[in-house]
C-alpha cells in the first residue's frame, strides 16, 4: 500500500487505545491493526479499571457513556483454607464520593469497544479483524512498517507501537523482545456469572452503581503460586483463578478444574449460588516483574502494555500500566515526529518518561515478590491450614482455658509451616513489598 | 449493466431470542452482522460484474448502524452503497420491506437502470423468503429463487440462465433481464477484502436515503405499512418420508426397482438423455 501513517499501533487493547487517542487527539496520521472483529471481542481480564489512568486519556469518560459496571466501594483479601476464610475488608465512605471512580469494573468487550469509538473520534483509522503477521524493516535494520495478512496488506509506518498483548506470536516471529518464559506467565481463567442485580447488591453489600472486590489467595490453588478473585459487575459477578504456567505444567493441573474447585468452597459458593454461567475465558498474565521488561524502544518501534510485561502482581494491575505506558510512548512518538528523527535516539526517551512514572516505578519497588511467591511455597499449602486451625482454636468457645487455647493455636500454625520459615517468610515479605 | 444487491443487518447469533409478550425479536445486546445469504449474494454479483462487467450498489433498510454491513460490501468491491434509514420505515414487515427496498431500487433506476437486483434466500433472522419475491412482483422482475449458480448472462439478448435449487434436486432456467435473483450459500464463497479496500471503505461516505428521498408513500413503510401480526411462533415437525426400497433381501433387485421408477416419470427421462443440459 502507497499510503504512509505517522503511526501504526499493533493491538486496541487498553495500552493500543490509549496510545491511539494521545496521537490522534495532536493531529497525527495513526492506525490501529486489532485481530479482533471488535476490540474487545476477545480479550478478558479481571474486570477492574482505574479512573485516574483513564482520566489521563480521556478527561470526561463519565460523561461519555464509558460503559462502567460498578464503582469500587469496598476491597475485600481473603486468605482461604480446605474450609476456613479469613478476610480483611477496607470500605470508605470517599469512595463514595470525592474518591468515586477511583476503581470500577467494566467488561472488556463494551470498554474496549467503547474506547476505540473514541480513538476513533479523534481521528484515528482503526481496522479490524487484520492480524499483524511480521514488521517490515530496511536495510539497517529500522523498523519501517507492518505487514498483515490481508491482500496488499503492507503498512508503511514512521513508527510502530507494539501493544500487542502477552501473548505475542509476534514477538516469537521477529525477536522485538524475548519471549516470555512459562516462570513468568501466569495462567488464568475466568467465568462471568449472571444474578440479578438485587442478589448482588445484597450479597455483597452494596446498592445500585457500587461493588466489590475480593482478591483470594491461598490453599485454591493447591499449592501453586496463583491468586483468584471475585469481582461484582452491574449484573453478573467475575470469578476467576490463576496460577503459575511452570507450576501449572508441573503438576498437571488444569486451570478449569481450580475454578470448579474455587466455586465450590464455602465461602465463595453463597457469593455466586444460583447463578447463571454466561461465558468463560483463558487467559495469560505476565507476572515476571520488573526483572522481565524488556528494552521498551528500538529504531522505529516501541512496546507498551502486557507486550513489555508491564504488570503489578501484587496489587493486580496491569491495565492502569498499559493505559499509562500507552500514552507516554505516543507523548515520544509526537516529540520524536516533531524532530523528524524516529531513531532510538529520540525514541529513547520513552524509557526516560516510565522509569520516572509509578509504572517502572511500582515494578521495582515489587522486583522481589515474585520470587517471594515462587520461594515461599508454603504461603500457598501449608499455611491456609495451619492459620485457619489456629484461627479456629481460638475461635471455638468450650471449657478450655484461654491461655491453653492460644497454646494450640501456635502449636498448630508452627507444627504445619515451622518457625524458621515462618519468620524467613516474614522477613523476605517485608523486603519485597 | 447496473447490478442492485440487497443487504440485511442481523442479530449475530444462532439462538435469537422471541419477547413472549410482543412476539417480536429482541435485539438489545446482541452483536450485528449482514445476513450471510447476503454477503454470498454480493459475492455473486462481485463475480458477475468482473465476468460481464457492472456496477454494483449495495442496498440496505436499517438503523444508522447498519452503515457497517453496506462498509463490509464496499470493502468487498461494491462501487456504491445506500442506507435507507428513516425512524418511518421501522417495525416493517415483509409488504413494507419489499415496497421500501423497490422504491429505492427505483431511485437507483432513474440514474442508471437496474438490470439484475441479488438478495440472500432468507435473512437468517427473520426466516420469510418473502422479501426477494416482493420486490421481483412489484417491480415485475423475473423471478430466480433458490438459485446456486448463474450458467450465463448474455447483456446483449438481455438474458440470464441459472440453476435453482427445487425440492429432491436442481432446475435450470432462463428468463429475460430485469431480473431478481435470491441465492443460497452453495452459490459462491464471499472473499476477503484486502488491506486498501477495508481503509478505503472504512473512509467512505455512506448515503442515506429517507422516505421522502424514495417518493415512498407514508401509509405504505414501517409499522403503518405492515398488516402483518405475529400471532404465534412454533417449529413445525418435518415429517417427510421418501420412497424406500428394502435392500435386504437383494441389493440389485432394490436398485434397479428404484431406478424403474425415477426413469418412469417422462421430464427425468428426457432430462437424462440430454445429460441435463437445457435450451438456452
Ligand atoms: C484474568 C485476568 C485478570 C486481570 N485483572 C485485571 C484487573 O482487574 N485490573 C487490571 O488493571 N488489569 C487486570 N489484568 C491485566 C490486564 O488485562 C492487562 O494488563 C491489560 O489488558 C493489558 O493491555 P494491553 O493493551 O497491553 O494488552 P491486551 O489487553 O492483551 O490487548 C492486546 C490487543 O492486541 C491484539 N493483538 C494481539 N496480537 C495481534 C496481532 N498480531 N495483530 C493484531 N492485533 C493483535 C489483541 O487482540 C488485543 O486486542 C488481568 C488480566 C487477566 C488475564
Ligand atoms: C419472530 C418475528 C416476529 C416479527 N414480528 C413482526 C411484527 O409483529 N410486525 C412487523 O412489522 N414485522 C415483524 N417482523 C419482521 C419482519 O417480518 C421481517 O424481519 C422483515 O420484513 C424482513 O423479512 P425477513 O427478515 O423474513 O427477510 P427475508 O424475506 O427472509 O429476506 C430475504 C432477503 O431480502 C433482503 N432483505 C430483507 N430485509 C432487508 C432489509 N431490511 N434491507 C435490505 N435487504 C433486506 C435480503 O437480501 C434478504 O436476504 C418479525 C420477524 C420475526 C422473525
Amino acid at each position: 500500500m502507497e499510503e504512509k501513517f505517522d503511526a501504526a499501533i499493533v493491538g486496541g487493547g487498553p495500552a493500543g487505545i490509549s496510545a491511539a487517542c494521545i496521537l490522534a487527539k495532536r493531529g497525527a496520521k495513526v492506525i490501529v491493526i486489532e485481530r479482533g472483529e471488535y476490540p474487545g471481542a476477545k480479550n478478558m481480564f479481571g474486570g477492574v479499571l482505574y479512573g485516574r489512568a483513564l482520566g489521563r486519556i480521556i478527561p470526561d469518560y463519565a460523561q461519555k457513556n464509558c460503559p462502567i459496571e460498578r464503582n469500587i466501594v469496598e476491597s475485600r483479601v481473603s486468605y482461604l483454607s480446605e474450609e476456613g476464610s479469613i478476610s480483611f475488608s477496607y470500605r470508605d465512605q470517599a469512595f463514595f464520593e470525592k474518591l468515586q471512580n477511583n476503581a470500577f469494573t467494566v467488561g472488556r468487550a463494551k470498554f474496549d469497544r467503547w474506547f476505540a469509538d473514541q480513538a476513533k473520534g479523534f481521528g484515528a483509522l482503526l481496522v479490524c479483524s487484520t492480524v499483524v503477521t511480521d514488521l517490515m524493516k530496511d536495510g539497517a535494520g529500522r523498523v519501517i512498517g507492518v505487514k498483515t495478512d490481508r491482500a496488499e496488506g503492507e503498512v508503511r509506518a514512521k513508527v510502530v507501537l507494539l501493544a500487542d498483548g502477552v501473548n505475542s506470536p509476534l514477538a516469537a516471529k521477529t525477536g522485538f523482545r524475548p519471549e516470555a518464559r512459562p516462570g513468568q506467565i501466569a495462567l488464568a481463567v475466568k467465568e462471568l456469572i449472571g444474578l440479578p442485580e438485587e442478589v448482588i447488591d445484597e450479597r455483597f453489600g452494596v446498592s445500585g452503581a457500587n461493588g466489590v472486590t475480593n482478591e483470594i489467595l491461598g490453599s485454591v490453588t493447591g499449592g501453586m503460586n496463583g491468586v483468584a478473585f471475585v469481582y461484582t459487575n452491574r449484573r453478573s459477578v467475575s470469578i476467576g483463578i490463576g496460577a503459575n504456567l511452570a507450576d501449572l505444567a508441573r503438576q498437571r493441573v488444569r486451570p478449569y478444574e481450580m475454578l470448579e474447585r474455587l466455586k465450590l468452597h464455602p465461602a465463595i459458593e453463597p457469593l455466586i449460588k444460583d447463578g447463571k454461567p454466561l461465558e468463560y475465558l483463558a487467559h495469560w498474565v505476565p507476572e515476571g516483574g520488573y526483572d522481565s521488561v524488556p528494552k521498551l524502544f528500538g529504531d522505529g518501534f516501541l512496546i507498551a502494555g502486557d507486550s513489555a510485561m508491564l504488570f503489578n502482581a501484587l496489587h493486580r494491575e496491569g491495565s492502569n500500566l498499559a493505559m499509562t505506558s500507552g500514552r507516554l510512548a505516543a507523548e515520544t512518538i509526537l516529540e520524536a515526529l516533531g524532530k523528524g528523527d524516529l531513531s532510538s535516539a529520540t525514541l529513547k526517551g520513552y524509557s526516560e518518561r516510565m522509569k520516572e512514572s509509578f509504572v517502572l516505578k511500582d515494578l521495582k519497588t515489587y522486583r522481589r515478590f515474585s520470587s517471594l511467591l515462587e520461594t515461599h511455597g508454603e504461603l500457598f499449602s501449608t499455611l491456609p491450614k495451619g492459620a485457619s486451625e489456629a484461627l479456629r482454636q481460638i475461635l471455638t468457645v468450650d471449657e478450655t482455658p484461654k491461655k491453653a487455647r492460644r497454646q494450640t493455636a501456635w502449636e498448630a500454625l508452627r507444627g504445619r509451616v515451622g518457625l524458621f520459615r515462618l519468620l524467613r517468610l516474614v522477613f523476605d515479605a517485608w523486603r519485597a513489598v | 449493466m447496473h447490478f442492485a444487491v440487497c443487504i440485511k443487518q442481523v442479530p449475530d447469533t444462532a439462538e435469537v431470542k422471541i419477547d413472549p409478550e410482543t412476539n417480536t425479536l429482541v435485539r438489545a445486546g446482541v452483536e450485528s452482522m449482514a445476513n450471510p445469504y447476503d454477503i454470498t449474494a454480493l459475492e455473486a454479483a462481485l463475480g458477475l460484474k468482473e465476468k460481464y462487467g457492472a456496477r454494483v450498489t449495495a442496498l440496505s433498510m436499517g438503523p444508522p448502524q447498519a452503515d457497517s454491513v453496506l462498509r463490509q460490501a464496499l470493502s468487498m468491491g461494491a462501487d456504491d452503497a445506500v442506507l435507507l434509514c428513516d425512524r418511518a420505515f421501522a417495525g416493517a414487515d415483509t409488504l413494507a420491506t419489499s415496497y421500501t427496498l423497490s422504491k429505492a431500487i427505483e431511485t437507483l433506476g432513474t440514474v442508471e437502470p437496474v438490470d439484475l437486483v441479488l438478495c440472500g434466500k432468507q435473512a437468517i433472522d427473520g426466516d420469510t423468503a418473502q422479501t426477494g419475491p416482493g420486490i421481483a412482483a412489484r417491480l415485475g422482475l423475473t423471478q430466480f429463487t433458490y438459485v446456486l449458480d448463474v450458467e450465463w448472462l448474455d447483456p446483449g439478448k438481455r438474458r440470464l440462465q441459472a440453476r435453482r435449487k427445487v425440492e429432491g434436486g436442481m432446475e435450470v432456467i432462463s428468463g429475460p433481464l430485469p431480473a431478481l435473483l435470491s441465492v443460497e450459500l452453495e452459490m459462491a464463497t464471499p472473499r476477503r477484502a484486502s488491506l486498501p479496500m477495508l481503509i478505503a471503505s472504512l473512509r467512505a461516505e455512506i448515503k442515506v436515503w429517507d422516505a421522502k428521498a424514495i417518493g415512498a408513500r407514508a401509509d405504505l413503510v414501517g409499522i403503518k405499512g405492515s398488516p402483518t401480526w405475529v400471532k404465534a411462533i412454533a417449529s413445525p415437525q418435518l415429517h417427510r418420508a421418501g420412497p424406500k426400497w428394502d435392500a435386504a433381501e437383494s441389493v440389485s433387485a432394490a436398485v434397479s426397482a428404484a431406478l424403474g421408477e425415477l426413469f418412469s416419470d417422462r421430464d427425468f427421462e428426457a432430462g437424462f438423455a440430454k445429460g441435463w443440459k437445457a435450451e438456452g
